[in-house]
């Protein structure tokens, strides 16, 4: 296994999720395939029901029945962890990959004090006594920012605000220093002051131990200032995939340009924003051919009986018929 | 009054009433344990002051928005000036009538048929067993606008397509839809009674991006075609800066800036909007360090002294710390902020 160290931390295959269900299968996520690097910062943005969650759940082996992985590899660290018995993959939670949720309020049991879910979490992936546990859970708690954790290791999650709460959780993910964090909407229910403090936290945490973070969310505002790469989803499949600038500023898709020009800007006065009609399709609906060609300003015959599959366009990937055609032309004249 | 009539100089304002005027308007919440325990615990009374004393105005055919981090009031205030609450004190002057003083039912009704909601989720704000028809009928029915059944349904098509949904669409129910489709039958709705003024409580908070520029277009256009005044609630800055004529800055219960959308954007004054907006993420990767601002919104059951802001502000001083500092005059609108009076801001970097 000499090619280790050039293998990215995560590689995704194919993947592919289903639910079963009375009417047949809704196919949730379809043919998602990426890397993300040690030490990288993979934003996945979409919007709801693109099947972003989804991705990250399945990662973690969280996925919840009836949903489940049809076909496809997860691989961390060049070891297949899609497929392990229950308490491998266990094991792995946690102790490779670490996750934080979107609702810190939630994410916490209410009737533990914080300092007792950090300590068996602790104990759970190591040997350590329960004094060097706690030494370690304080430890923790002041490194994600919150102040005098000696008094607040034996509080309640209701005694933290909102903020504070998802420092905890933050700590929670850390525990077991993962090499994978994945962050499911870390920041979507705070204040926006309190979403600047958090994500500076992260990347400040992530630098500090290494750790790679897969960052889903819809905001792109907190993606643009995070991310290495962005991956953008829709209905399922992913659209485009490249470096988190040439997403940003040269979109290819017209689903990520018709994304970024219809979020509100600082700058520039704009009397209307871009609009794209229509809503995504229901997993019961989704077109034949590329899913988003109902919506697509620039589709054409093709888009409507093949799908596209992610081709290199710059220094981005891009799942459109668009630039295919373009390749065969310059292709031609060249 | 003479306070007043400053501030309507000041603005520049006077030339055209406002449609709305809100005048030191309060709503305190007791919020004390309950008698017993007061009485074994030998604790007092506890008030909640959601919204402590803010005067603002809105001209015919603008757009005022509020905006603040969760628990400033902002929500509480859009709720007094629809009559949902009864205010504290202070008063809601609509075309020069208070309006807060109206307690029954009848006086208030000619007031409502103006004056309509638009709320944040659409999930919970339309009756799930009621046809969207009926639904967007209700306040045409409440206030007897039209009596002839045939006519209100022909309305309610004209309003759905209004809204640019089909009049189709009136025969099916609210699950049929999506969140974006439901937020523009609860516009319809709201537009059912031929209002002048809608109060929008973060009308686009539950919808994704791309839905929430569908819904923010359709308002603006709505707002021309009709001349409608809105009442914007959000805590979106980039939203507000799109939406707004006016902005107003919430900070636990109080207005702390408020000015035209261009000036509280481009050139704010008090610390709070200016960390507001140094919180925003940077969209466009010009490579300006955003300020994590420190500390949190304290609660305002015990809110600090003076400037509530002062603990998490870089200007405070002493006098930041004992007094509460005044609505002072500024380009187009007003700041409270003794850092400002005393000339003690720092030029701000602009990015």
């Amino acid at each position: 296994m000499a090619d280790i160290k050039n293998r990215p931390l995560l590689e995704v295959r194919d993947l592919r999720i289903e639910f079963p269900t009375r009417r047949g299968t809704l196919v949730a996520v379809d043919g998602v395939s990426f890397d993300i690097a040690e030490g990288e910062v993979l934003g996945v943005v979409g919007e709801s029901g693109a099947g972003k969650s989804l991705t990250g759940a399945s990662i973690i082996g969280l996925l919840e029945p009836p949903g489940r992985i049809a076909s496809g590899q997860v691989i961390l660290n060049g070891r297949r962890i899609d497929n392990l018995p229950y308490e491998e993959m266990r094991h792995v939670r946690g102790h490779d990959i670490g996750m934080v949720f979107q609702d810190p309020l939630t994410s916490l049991n209410p009737l533990y004090s914080v300092g007792r879910q950090l300590i068996e979490t602790i104990q759970t992936h190591s040997d350590l006594s329960d004094q060097a546990a706690r030494k370690r859970a304080i430890e923790l708690l002041g490194e994600v920012g919150i102040p005098s954790p000696k008094v607040r290791i034996d509080q309640y999650p209701h005694q933290f605000s909102g903020g504070m709460r998802q420092r905890v959780v933050i700590a929670l993910a850390l525990c077991v220093n993962p090499r994978l964090i994945i962050a499911d909407e870390p920041t979507t229910a705070l204040d926006v002051s309190i979403q600047a403090q958090i994500i500076t936290l992260l990347k400040r945490l992530c630098s500090e131990h290494g750790a790679a973070v897969m960052l889903i969310t819809h905001d792109m505002g907190v993606i643009a200032e995070t991310a290495n790469r962005v991956a953008v989803m829709y209905a399922g499949r992913l659209a485009e995939i490249g470096p988190v600038d040439e997403v940003i500023k040269r979109a290819k898709h017209p689903y990520t340009d018709g994304l970024m020009g219809s979020i509100p800007k600082l700058s520039g006065a704009t009397e209307r924003l871009v609009q794209i009609e229509g809503s995504m399709p229901r997993l019961t609906e989704i077109p034949n051919g590329c899913a988003f060609n109902p919506r697509c300003p620039k589709v054409f015959a093709r888009c409507m009986d093949e799908r596209p599959d992610l081709t290199h366009v710059g220094r981005s990937e891009v799942a459109c018929w668009l630039y295919d055609q373009q390749m065969e032309r310059t292709g031609s004249d060249g | 009054m003479a306070d007043a009539a400053r501030a309507t100089q000041v603005t520049g304002l006077d030339n055209a009433a406002p449609h709305l005027r809100v005048r030191d308007l309060a709503k305190y919440f007791d919020v004390s344990p309950p008698f017993i325990t007061r009485a074994l615990q030998g604790s007092g009374r506890s008030t909640l002051r959601a919204v402590d004393g803010i005067d603002f105005q809105i001209e015919t055919g603008k757009t005022f928005s509020l905006v603040g981090e969760s628990g400033c009031g902002k929500s509480t205030v859009a709720r007094l000036v629809v009559g949902l609450y009864t205010p504290t004190k202070g008063q809601v002057e609509f075309d020069g009538v208070d309006i807060a003083g109206l307690t029954t039912r009848r006086a208030m009704e000619p007031v409502r048929r103006r004056m309509q909601m638009i709320f944040q989720d659409p999930y919970a704000s339309l009756n799930p067993r009621w046809r969207v028809a009926d639904i967007v009928a209700e306040p045409i029915r409440t206030h007897g606008l039209i009596d002839d059944n045939r006519a209100v349904l022909r309305r309610v098509g004209e309003l759905l397509e209004q809204v640019r949904l089909s009049p189709q669409d009136g025969e099916k129910f609210p699950h049929e839809f999506s969140g974006g489709q439901r937020q523009r039958i609860s516009i319809a709705r709201a537009l059912a009674s031929n209002p002048e003024f809608l109060v929008c409580d973060e009308p686009t908070s539950a919808l994704d991006v791309s839905v929430q520029a569908q819904i923010l277009n359709l308002m603006k256009d709505l707002q021309r075609e009709l001349g409608l005044t809105y009442l914007f609630i959000s805590h979106d800055l980039a939203v507000v800066y799109h939406i707004s004529d006016y902005v107003g800055v919430m900070y636990l219960g109080r207005l702390v800036e408020w000015a035209p959308a261009e000036e509280v954007f481009h050139n704010p004054q008090h610390p709070y909007t200016r960390m507001l907006l140094d919180a925003i993420p940077d969209l466009e990767m010009s490579g300006r360090p955003r300020q994590a601002v420190a500390g949190e919104v304290p609660s305002p059951i015990h809110p600090p002294s003076g400037c509530h802001f002062h603990p998490r502000c870089p200007l405070a001083n002493d006098r930041c710390r004992a007094e509460v500092p005044k609505a002072l005059p500024r380009t187009g609108g007003q700041v409270a902020c003794h850092a400002v009076e005393e000339n003690r801001l720092p030029a701000r970097v602009q990015p």
